[in-house]
């Protein structure tokens, strides 16, 4: 069933960047407070505004400002890079739990559109994929209407600087979580389908007092993954 | 370009520019590594279920240790964003609840 009707359409585009308008105000205010926060650290608006093009993650790249130095070693650059694969390493798990989806499109079509998969498209993908959608379109508009805004706004965010001083009085710590805990609704399946989701969240509470970082994200999501397969539904 | 040594601990005006490639490499290995992944797992049918458990179990997995982090005003916040969602199915509406109502309880000094 999924093998078929592979398409990618104008309307499908379309679609995804109106569904995702509802998420920018949010991307917004995040990219504003890590174009204010690179500022801060000292990055040039060049470099600033390379790493919100090429890197696109909204989170990795607030983490990445506290870890931020003014000389770079080879070390210092792959802990970097070890740290930004475990912040965002929940896309690991966000692309798997799509795959089916892209499985029939073209390889070169997934490896270029997945440099836009963030957070906020795959939330508007899964909900339109429930919903029965199989236009891949619907997911590339959202991230890209995304990248254009998140690139922007830092740039925006780095002139602004110091207006937003303390980003956390405005509570855009907490922008992603709001989105995520929203999205629970609208995937809700009753109860039974939601036995996993319990078994997941407990298991990364567990997780993040034991280690430090970001493991529990994949701790978790892995243990509701394996609870969910193993769960006999009536479907 | 000529390799700096690797043990050197200065790249110059260069490291900046090499880190953020570093983020955006590691960002992009995440972005594909799961899609490329499951092109080797056959869809059984307990795949097909782990698969469809996964998106609530990500936002779990995400959310609920990032609240005991961030302590009991973002735990208000975000059952006020999912009741707004409730009543009405609107995300902007659940982002502007949600964030109204952290900043008010920080105001407060929560």
């Amino acid at each position: 069933m999924e093998r078929t009707a592979a398409q990618v359409s104008a309307a499908g585009i379309r679609l995804g960047m109106r569904r995702v308008m509802v998420l920018v105000p949010g991307v917004v205010v995040f990219a504003v407070a890590f174009g204010a926060a690179a500022s801060a650290k000292g990055l040039s608006l060049v470099e600033t505004l390379l790493m919100s093009a090429l890197v696109y993650g909204g989170i990795s790249q607030l983490v990445a400002m506290e870890l931020w130095r003014p000389e770079w070693s080879w070390g210092a650059i792959a802990g970097l890079a070890v740290v930004t694969a475990t912040v965002n390493s929940r896309m690991i798990l966000q692309g798997a739990s799509l795959q089916p989806w892209f499985a029939s499109y073209p390889k070169a079509l997934n490896a270029l559109h997945l440099f836009f998969f963030t957070d906020a498209n795959w939330v508007i993908g899964t909900r339109y994929r429930a919903e029965g959608g199989r236009d891949l379109g619907v997911l590339i508009g959202a991230g890209l209407l995304l990248w254009v805004v998140w690139v922007l706004l830092t740039g925006l965010g780095y002139w602004l600087g110091a207006l937003v001083s303390d980003p956390r009085a405005f509570g855009i710590d907490l922008v992603m979580p709001i989105f995520f805990a929203a999205m629970i609704v609208p995937l809700w399946r009753g109860r039974r389908a939601a036995v996993p989701w319990v078994a997941a969240g407990l298991a990364a509470l567990l997780t993040a007092k034991l280690v430090e970082g970001y493991a529990f994200i994949i701790v978790g999501s892995l243990t509701g993954a394996i609870v969910g397969a193993f769960s006999d539904d009536a479907a | 370009m000529t390799l700096p040594d690797p043990g050197s601990a200065n790249l110059g005006a260069w490291g900046a520019v090499i880190a953020i490639l570093a983020m955006a490499v590691a960002t992009y290995l995440c972005r594909i590594a799961g899609v490329v992944l499951m092109g080797f797992i056959p869809l059984t049918p307990h795949v097909r279920r782990g698969l469809a458990a996964l998106p609530g179990s990500i936002i779990a997995a995400t959310v609920l240790p990032l609240i005991e982090r961030l302590g009991l005003a973002a735990g208000i916040a975000l059952l006020a964003a999912m009741g707004s969602m409730i009543l009405r199915r609107n995300e902007l509406l659940a982002l502007v609840v949600g964030m109204s109502v952290i900043a008010a309880l920080r105001a407060l000094g929560f």
